[in-house]
C-alpha cells in the first residue's frame, strides 16, 4: 500500500512534536512572550535544514522515487494570508497548538482537544462556505 | 539509552529532524510538507455540501490523511513508551506571568485548570478550546497554510508570501497573549 510510507512519516512527526515539547501550551506562551529561545530554535533550525535540502534537491535536479520530477509551486500571495494568518495566530495562542500539535494532542492523551479539532473543522468548512464573499 | 531518549528532545535535535521531513516527503512522492490542508480534505470527504471549495478530488490528497493518522499514532506510542517528565521546565519569567494571570498549575502539557471537559462551558475554557480551535481552522485555510506549510515549508522554499503569513501568525498570537489574556483571566 503506497500510502503507508506517509503514515510512517507522520509517526515520526508526531513523536518529534511530542518529545520536543512543541505541543506544550506553556512553550507557546514562552514564544509569544519572547521569554525563551526553544520554539525559535526548533522552527529556525527546521527552516535552515529544509532550505538546504531544497537547495540540494533543486541543484541536483533530484527526482522522487517514482521518477516524478520534484516541483514545488510558488506561493501566490493574497490578502487572505494576512487576514487568515492573523486569525490563525490568535487561535494558535489560544489553544497553544497549530494543526500538527492538535492531532498530536489526541495521541498524547489531551482528550478535550478533540473539541478543538472539531471546532477547527467547522472553521475550515465555514471558510470554504464564505470564501466567495471574503477578500482575497 | 532509554533514559537518554526519554528526556525531552532539545531544539537542535528536533528542529533539524523536522526540517528533514521536507526532503523526505519530496523524495518519497513529490509531496509538500503541510498539515492544515488535512482539515480541508476531511471536510471534503465528510460534508462537501455543494461548497465549491470542497468540490475536488480529495482522494488524490489522501497521503495527507495517512500522514495525520501517523501523527496521532506516533504521539500515542511516544507518550506510552518514552514519555516526557511531568513538568516542562519553562522560563521563570513566563511562569511568573502565568501565575499573575491565575494560571498556577503549570505541570503537564496544557493548563489543567482550563483544558478539561468540565471547564469547556466556562468562559476561559470555551474561548481557548472552542473559539481557539475555530480560529485555527478558519485562519489556516484562509491563509492557505499553517506553521508547517508556511512557517517551515514556505520559508525553506524562500517564499516571501509565507514570510508575510508567518508575520501575521505572530501578530495574531501577540494580540491574544498581550492584549486579550490580561482581560480574559
Amino acid at each position: 500500500m503506497q500510502n503507508i510510507k506517509y503514515l510512517i512519516m507522520g509517526f515520526f512527526f508526531g513523536t518529534l512534536l511530542y518529545k520536543s515539547e512543541v505541543i506544550s501550551w506553556f512553550r507557546i506562551q514562552e514564544m509569544f512572550r519572547f521569554q525563551s529561545f526553544h520554539m525559535y530554535g526548533v522552527m529556525g533550525s527546521a527552516v535552515a535544514v529544509g532550505a538546504l535540502s531544497i537547495f540540494l534537491i533543486k541543484s541536483l535536479h533530484a527526482k522522487a522515487i517514482n521518477n516524478e520530477p520534484i516541483e514545488i509551486p510558488d506561493k501566490k500571495f493574497n490578502v487572505g494570508y494576512i487576514i487568515g494568518g492573523t486569525l490563525f495566530g490568535m487561535g494558535w495562542a489560544l489553544t497553544g497548538a497549530c494543526p500538527g500539535p492538535l492531532y498530536t494532542h489526541l495521541g498524547a492523551g489531551t482528550s478535550v482537544m478533540i473539541v478543538a479539532i472539531l471546532s477547527a473543522l467547522l472553521g475550515a468548512w465555514l471558510y470554504g462556505y464564505l470564501r466567495p464573499k471574503l477578500p482575497h | 539509552m532509554h533514559e537518554f531518549i526519554s528526556q525531552p528532545w532539545p531544539w537542535y535535535v528536533a528542529g533539524p529532524l523536522i526540517g528533514l521531513m521536507i526532503p523526505t516527503l519530496l523524495l518519497l512522492g513529490n509531496k509538500k510538507f503541510g498539515v492544515s490542508s488535512s482539515l480541508r480534505h476531511i471536510c471534503a470527504a465528510t460534508f462537501p455540501a455543494k461548497v465549491s471549495y470542497l468540490a475536488y478530488d480529495w482522494k488524490k490528497e489522501i497521503w495527507n490523511l495517512f500522514f495525520v493518522a501517523g501523527i496521532i499514532i506516533g504521539a500515542f506510542v511516544a507518550v506510552n513508551f518514552i514519555p516526557n517528565p511531568e513538568i516542562i521546565l519553562i522560563s521563570s519569567a513566563t511562569s511568573a506571568d502565568l501565575n499573575a494571570l491565575g494560571i498556577t498549575d503549570q505541570s503537564g502539557i496544557v493548563p489543567a485548570e482550563i483544558f478539561n471537559w468540565t471547564n469547556l462551558l466556562t468562559l476561559p475554557g470555551f474561548v481557548l478550546i472552542v473559539v481557539g480551535g475555530f480560529l485555527v481552522g478558519f485562519g489556516t485555510r484562509y491563509a492557505d497554510g499553517c506553521t508547517s506549510g508556511h512557517g517551515i515549508m514556505g520559508l525553506a522554499n524562500l517564499q516571501w508570501p509565507s514570510l508575510v503569513a508567518v508575520c501575521a501568525f505572530f501578530a495574531g498570537g501577540l494580540i491574544i497573549t498581550h492584549l486579550i489574556y490580561p482581560v480574559l483571566f
